[in-house]
């Protein structure tokens, strides 16, 4: 570095930190969900590009925890963040944490989230933080892959059979009400846009709006409107099913309370 | 993962198009004796043994069964790990259990796409496995209860496994040896996996330290049945070391297991279930008690601990996904019939 | 009890640049997008490709292993095809 101020860092720690949680919870919730596919997709090869999906979700989170980790400054390690913080506590957006029901609910939600990442890593490689700037760099890469398979599989289901169809747009009915919470930026959002760490969100949404009805025209499904109050998880609002999600993967730290893994 | 227990010859339906895709019904005897012979003189010359080569109906069919059989191992054994993704007790080893199960369905596919170029589809080894009719390997129907049995796996089943494997590399099936290649370079990192789990257990609480043993103790004797029965006991062991599809013993392979993995344990500071292992300088292997084969036959005939719930949650995913396969295969149709249309 | 099948497809991988594309297995899918996808998650994992090729099997054309002799014997007889045919001196530098 040139020794000039980082202007990202006129930003609070405390901003920032809660910043990179609500990224790297957000994958990391993601990647966890993902992981329940393997062993139980449609086609072995399917098994393992969920498997690649989760492995990419995962190391996003682990660089992000650790990043945030360092920038709280209370030596909480990536699996002190992931494994010891309760439900209100973490700040995955609402979306990832809703169920796979099946493989059809799970593109549909995977292609929400995909069209939003690509957006929000291109801008953030931009970030005047530049550690998050180089994490962004790399996930946007990742996600360039992720937002291939789930577009041309939304298209192949919405387009494929009448059952398919019909479980693509059920699932697109019931998962909008959750992508709201992408686009509407909080104290913790305008703050960190403000700094330069992180894009206006309210330019995101055109774009998001334009691909996913692009999308959705070409797979013949309907886009619904999304209605409003589904619980805001990236405050620390969560539906039920993150308490179970935690239950699940916390477990042994839990159950060993203080053990190396 | 492979286990030799399972090349039993002529005792399994095999495919139905075999007979007529060698061409070898419409030959007379003394034809089929002089292919034979070249064929067999090519076999011992190391020579490859590619696809569209003339091959006695017996040696494809015997392929196409352990083929198949090793496949289906590698997937109904992403099962008792993958249970453990969920709960690994950290991100790291998350990503590394992840990865590890991955590497597992993509050495099935590996294999289902060489048993595919001797004449029988991925289908019909798919309805093979669900139905019941196929074996896989047996080791996959023990339970993992704890952490420390996806360690054990890695440990001792990969490490079997790879024992099995490496002369496989040199088997003498091209497509087979060359998956076998790709298996083997990948199959290391999975035992170090293992046994790295084995070292922090057991060097971590006393708690940690009794969950390793314990799964030691469980995982010990299958491990040993996954080289199959005894010499004694093999029958039809001789075509296959003949045809160079198998090229060691089920007890030289296993002596050499045990003679690799009882310093391991002993490394580890856990202790291996049978009072009988001990070293003998004369013959420079260690002895062990016998295995008791009744566990193992209950086991391959389908009543081992969880021989039920593997197949079904592999019939489960397939039935369940049956929707998803077709939507795609309609869409494709859909896009050949328009040809302005094109996936992207 | 399956009736559906999705199409065999054989996977050509260029692990570097420089390098031919080597046969390395096939795949089943849907349709050739899918099949790279595929090629990709089963033959991938390790950075192994810098370009893919998928080609449904059906439509390759391969040469008959009985026609070996036919095809191949001739060019044996060649040898001015191969460099060792030509004797040349050892003072002489970068042939």
């Amino acid at each position: 570095m040139n020794g000039a101020p980082d202007p990202g860092a006129a930003v609070a720690d405390a901003v920032r930190f809660e910043y990179m949680l609500r990224l790297a919870d957000t994958s990391l919730i993601l990647g966890q969900r993902l992981g329940e596919w393997v062993g139980h997709a449609p086609a072995l090869e399917e098994d393992l590009g969920f498997g690649n999906l989760a492995l990419d979700f995962i190391g996003q989170a682990r660089l992000l925890l650790s990043y945030a980790g360092s920038i709280e400054g209370r030596d909480r390690s990536e699996d002190d963040l992931a494994f010891l913080r309760d439900g209100p506590e973490f700040r995955n957006f609402t979306l990832v944490e809703q169920p796979n029901v099946d493989f059809g609910h799970t593109i549909v939600r995977q292609y929400f989230i995909d069209v939003f990442q690509n957006l929000l890593f291109e801008a953030l490689s931009a970030s005047t933080d530049a550690q998050l700037a180089a994490i962004a760099a790399k996930a946007l890469k990742e996600s360039q892959y992720h937002l291939r398979f789930s577009t041309n599989w939304l298209r192949r289901l919405g387009d494929g059979t009448a059952e398919s169809r019909r479980r693509v747009q059920d699932a697109a009915d019931r998962l909008i009400r959750f992508t709201p919470e992408f686009f509407e930026a909080d104290a913790v959002e305008q703050a960190a846009c403000t700094g330069g760490i992180s894009p206006d969100l309210e330019k995101l949404r055109g774009a998001w709006n334009s691909e996913v009805a692009r999308t959705f025209r070409e797979a013949t499904l309907d886009l619904p409107k999304p209605q409003h109050g589904a619980p805001v998880g990236k405050r620390g609002d969560h539906s039920e099913y993150l308490g179970y999600i935690l239950a699940e993967m916390q477990y042994m730290q839990r159950a060993y309370p203080g053990a190396s893994w | 993962m492979y286990t030799q227990g399972l090349d039993n010859l002529g005792q399994q339906p095999a495919t139905s198009g075999s007979a007529a895709a060698s061409g070898t019904n419409s030959i007379s005897a003394e034809e089929r004796a002089r292919l034979e012979s070249l064929f067999q003189a090519r076999v011992d010359l190391d020579e490859r043994i590619e696809p569209k080569d003339w091959m006695p109906d017996a040696y494809r069919q015997t392929l196409i069964r352990q083929i198949s059989q090793h496949a289906h191992s590698e997937i109904v054994g992403m099962l008792p790990e993958g249970n453990w993704i969920t709960r690994a007790p950290s991100l790291r080893r998350k990503a590394v259990l992840i990865a590890k199960v991955q590497d597992e369905g993509g050495h099935g596919a590996y294999l289902y796409s060489a048993a595919e170029t001797l004449g029988i589809s991925r289908d019909e080894m798919m309805d093979q496995l669900l139905s019941g009719a196929a074996k896989y390997s047996s080791i996959f129907n023990y339970p993992t209860p704890t952490w420390a049995d996806v360690g054990a796996i890695g440990w001792l089943v990969d490490g079997a496994a790879i024992i099995n494997q490496i002369p496989l590399c040199r088997c003498s099936y091209g497509p087979y040896a060359r998956a076998m290649v790709r298996v083997c370079k990948e199959e290391s990192f999975h035992q170090r996996q293992g046994f790295e789990i084995m070292l922090t257990l057991s060097r971590g609480s006393p708690s940690q330290k009794a969950m390793a043993q314990a799964a030691l103790n469980r995982w010990w004797w299958p491990s040993l049945m996954m080289f199959g029965p005894n010499d004694a006991e093999s029958k039809h062991s001789a075509q296959s070391m003949r045809w160079k599809i198998k090229r060691f013993s089920n007890d030289e392979l296993r002596q050499r297991f045990i003679d690799n993995t009882v310093p391991q344990a002993e490394f580890l500071g856990l202790s291996i279930p049978d009072p009988k292992i001990r070293w003998n300088e004369a013959s420079g292997h260690f002895e062990s008690g016998e295995i008791d084969w009744t566990e193992f036959f209950e086991v391959i005939k389908g009543n081992g601990p969880c021989n039920r719930e593997r197949l079904e949650a592999r019939r489960n995913a397939h039935a369940d996904g049956a929707w998803v396969r077709e939507a795609a295969l309609a869409y494709a149709a859909k896009r050949r019939s328009d040809p302005i249309t094109r996936a992207a | 009890m399956t009736t559906e099948q999705w199409p065999l497809y054989e996977v050509f991988i260029r692990s570097k640049g420089g390098l031919d594309h080597k046969h390395v297995g096939s795949v089943h899918a849907a349709d050739a997008s899918m099949a790279i996808e595929h090629a990709r998650d089963v033959y991938t994992r390790r950075l192994e490709g810098v370009s893919i090729w998928v080609v449904r099997s059906s439509d390759i054309v391969a040469s008959d292993p009985q026609e070996a002799g036919a095809l191949f014997d001739p060019a044996r007889d060649k040898v001015y095809r191969h460099p060792t045919f030509y004797d040349i001196p050892d003072e002489v530098k970068n042939l």
